[in-house]
């Protein structure tokens, strides 16, 4: 899956952000925000929170860039910058060679953006009808816009779900939906802000199919952010971590596994109660061991980067196997071992 | 910008040509076109209920007039108020609730900004390429909102139709310039509110204070009121432009405060002067703008 992955999506960008002419450039963003807490009856305590604390990076034009990091780590201050809705408290920030938040309106014409949590379709009007208004409002011309609009109905199912108000769609309709508004003025980046959010896995799969196609076929930049491991091990060759506003890691996500040597976790029910299972690392491949039992099930732990196949293998060799699968670690994991690795 | 260009004629490093021409176009223009768009999809959106509609509409009606006609009522029981007839207090009430009734008819919606602002749902307004203030001010037109307009009005009529006026060509331009100039001042007083909303983010009551609030303080001639209250209303918030000053010189009758006469003329003025204001104050208020965690 993750060869696949990878080789799927390698089509744009050549590197990670060595590129000189960056298409999207951030250097040394800042974002302070000023804080008013109560202490005390009628005193307030003024404090600033450094959401996003000088944070650089470069994208380079049809990457496909995975934004990571716990809650409050400053994903979503800085996919606000990107797109002019706040403006830096200090630092330069160059998308597509605009400032954003000094060209707001200007840059709107050049990206399309996604909020996983909030929609940008209007909730009360059939999903068309919000379309055929983007349309005007974005000034599509009329051939490009229904070439657009067919390929998104297509190839995200919207079909039937048209006519329907936004406020009738599920979760996954209503994020197929808003996706297909981001794309309708031909964006040239695509910023997503937790696309899989809530989603069940066929929406999931369907949503990055869709992403990764996009990517291939239409050059597009993407930058998202996820709290789903899978997302960005599905979609993206490189993957930025970002924890209380910093830059923690920049590379690709094999380099993001062996960095917060995580582990994956291989469930197997055996067909009896049988002492804990170890494996030693041996020529053909790494080692796992138990660290949890409950009667026939047992929880195993192998490094991420990995391959389960063998592992199964000798597994189902040398004791009954019944029923197995595989967990992927969450990203909270990770990161919380890549700062016990580097001090 | 050469970078652009080459995008632009599909020279980029994507397979197919990106994006397509964008002029710079005046923002002015820019919003009023987006306004109409929305405003078109909303009405659109209502004539599907027609049915709907009409009682909405026929509701307002009939709420407003009841406004009017307790006013009516206190006629009965005596003859003037502050000095005033009951055709000449129709003459300010008309006036004013058709401004104001306009006012509400294009702007109202800005009154919910204070929540978009609170969860935050005010950015995906931001990532459009269109003005803001028109996205916000056409948000959920309500065209049942005319309700008021039709009524004030008809107020209007009345008083024409009963009051004895000298009438002079002045006069008669004067009529519709007031209506409009009242309207663009209540309109600066609705922005106005709208940018306090991004510093307090729940002070819609504030802003009805000064809309809802001025709109039924002028449908009273000033004389009824303490003069302090006058003041304000003129030179603070030049509600008082509006129409105070402009019917007291079709009706030939005396100013408060002792201004000059020729201040009746100053009404498209002072709507301009301080609908220039109420853009720039906005305009710092969304520079304020900081969003939610999320």
């Amino acid at each position: 899956m993750d060869g696949f992955a990878q080789e799927a999506t390698g089509a744009g960008g050549d590197g990670f952000g060595t590129l000189e002419d960056g298409f999207i450039t951030l250097d040394g963003l800042e974002k302070v925000f000023q804080v008013r807490r109560r202490a005390g009856l009628l005193r307030r305590e003024r404090h600033e929170v450094r959401a996003v604390d000088g944070i650089s990076f470069q994208v380079a034009r049809g990457e496909m860039v995975g934004y990571i990091g716990p809650n409050g780590a400053g994903k979503s201050t800085t996919i606000k910058m990107l797109t002019g809705i706040l403006t830096p408290s200090g630092g330069s920030l160059r998308v597509a060679g605009i400032d954003p938040s000094r060209e707001r309106t200007r840059l709107a014409h050049r990206i399309g953006v996604v909020f996983g949590q909030r929609t940008t379709l209007w909730w009360d009007l059939p999903l068309r009808d919000s379309y055929r208004l983007m349309h005007r409002m974005y000034r599509i011309p009329d051939g490009r816009y229904r070439e657009n609009l067919d390929r998104c109905v297509e190839l995200l199912d919207l079909g039937e779900l048209l006519e329907v108000p936004v406020r009738q769609l599920s979760l996954g309709q209503r994020m197929r939906g808003d996706i297909a508004a981001a794309l309708l003025h031909d964006p040239e980046v695509l910023y997503l802000d937790e696309p899989t959010i809530g989603l069940d896995v066929i929406s999931k799969a369907k949503v990055r199919q869709f992403l990764k196609e996009l990517n291939v076929e239409r050059g597009t930049t993407v930058l998202l952010t996820t709290h789903d491991l899978t997302d960005i091990e599905q979609l993206c060759r490189r993957v930025m971590v970002i924890d209380h506003g910093r830059l923690m890691y920049d590379g690709s996500l094999a380099g993001l596994h062996e960095v917060g040597e995580s582990e994956r976790m291989l469930v197997v029910d055996l067909e009896r109660e049988l002492p804990p299972i170890e494996l030693k690392s041996d020529g053909s491949g790494p080692g796992l061991r138990a660290v949890k039992v409950e009667g026939p099930r047992q929880w195993l732990a192998f490094p991420a980067s990995a391959s389960a196949a063998p592992l199964v293998a000798r597994i189902a060799a040398q004791y009954p196997l019944m029923d197995l699968s595989v967990r992927e670690p969450d990203i909270e994991a990770v990161i919380a071992r890549m700062y016990r690795a580097a001090p | 910008m050469a970078e652009t260009v080459a995008v632009r004629s599909g020279e980029g490093q994507g397979p197919e040509p990106v994006g397509f021409a964008y002029e710079e176009r005046p923002r002015l223009l820019e919003g009023l076109r987006a306004y109409g768009l929305i405003v078109a999809m909303w009405v659109r959106s209502t004539m599907a209920y027609r049915a709907s509609f009409v009682m909405t509409t026929f509701g307002n009606l009939a709420v407003t007039a009841f406004d009017f006609l307790t006013i009516v009522l206190m006629f009965t029981h005596v003859d003037a108020l502050g000095g005033y007839t009951l055709p000449e207090i129709a003459l300010l009430y008309g006036v004013s609730a058709t401004a104001f009734g306009l006012c509400d008819l294009l702007l109202g919606s800005m009154e919910r900004l204070g929540r978009r602002v609170r969860d935050g749902t005010l950015d995906t307004l931001l990532v459009r390429p269109v003005p803001v203030l028109a996205q916000v001010a056409a948000d959920r037109f309500a065209l049942r909102r005319i309700g008021r307009v039709v009524q004030g009005l008809a107020v209007l009529v009345y008083a024409l139709a009963t009051l004895d006026i000298a009438w002079t060509p002045l006069k008669v331009a004067m009529l519709p310039v007031m209506v409009i100039s009242g309207a663009a001042v209540f309109g600066a007083v609705f922005v106005c509110g709208a940018a306090f909303q991004f510093v307090a983010q729940d002070a819609s009551q504030v802003q009805s204070a000064f809309t809802y609030g001025g709109a039924t303080l002028l449908q009273y001639p000033p004389t009824i009121f303490a003069k302090d209250l006058v003041r304000g209303v003129t030179f603070v918030v030049p509600l008082a432009f509006v129409s105070w000053l402009p019917t007291l010189y079709v009706l030939d009758r005396e100013y408060p405060l002792d201004l000059p006469q020729w201040v009746a003329f100053l009404s498209p003025v002072v709507a301009v002067a301080f609908g220039a204001l109420a853009g720039l104050a906005w305009r710092a208020a969304l520079r304020t703008y900081r969003s939610t965690g999320s």
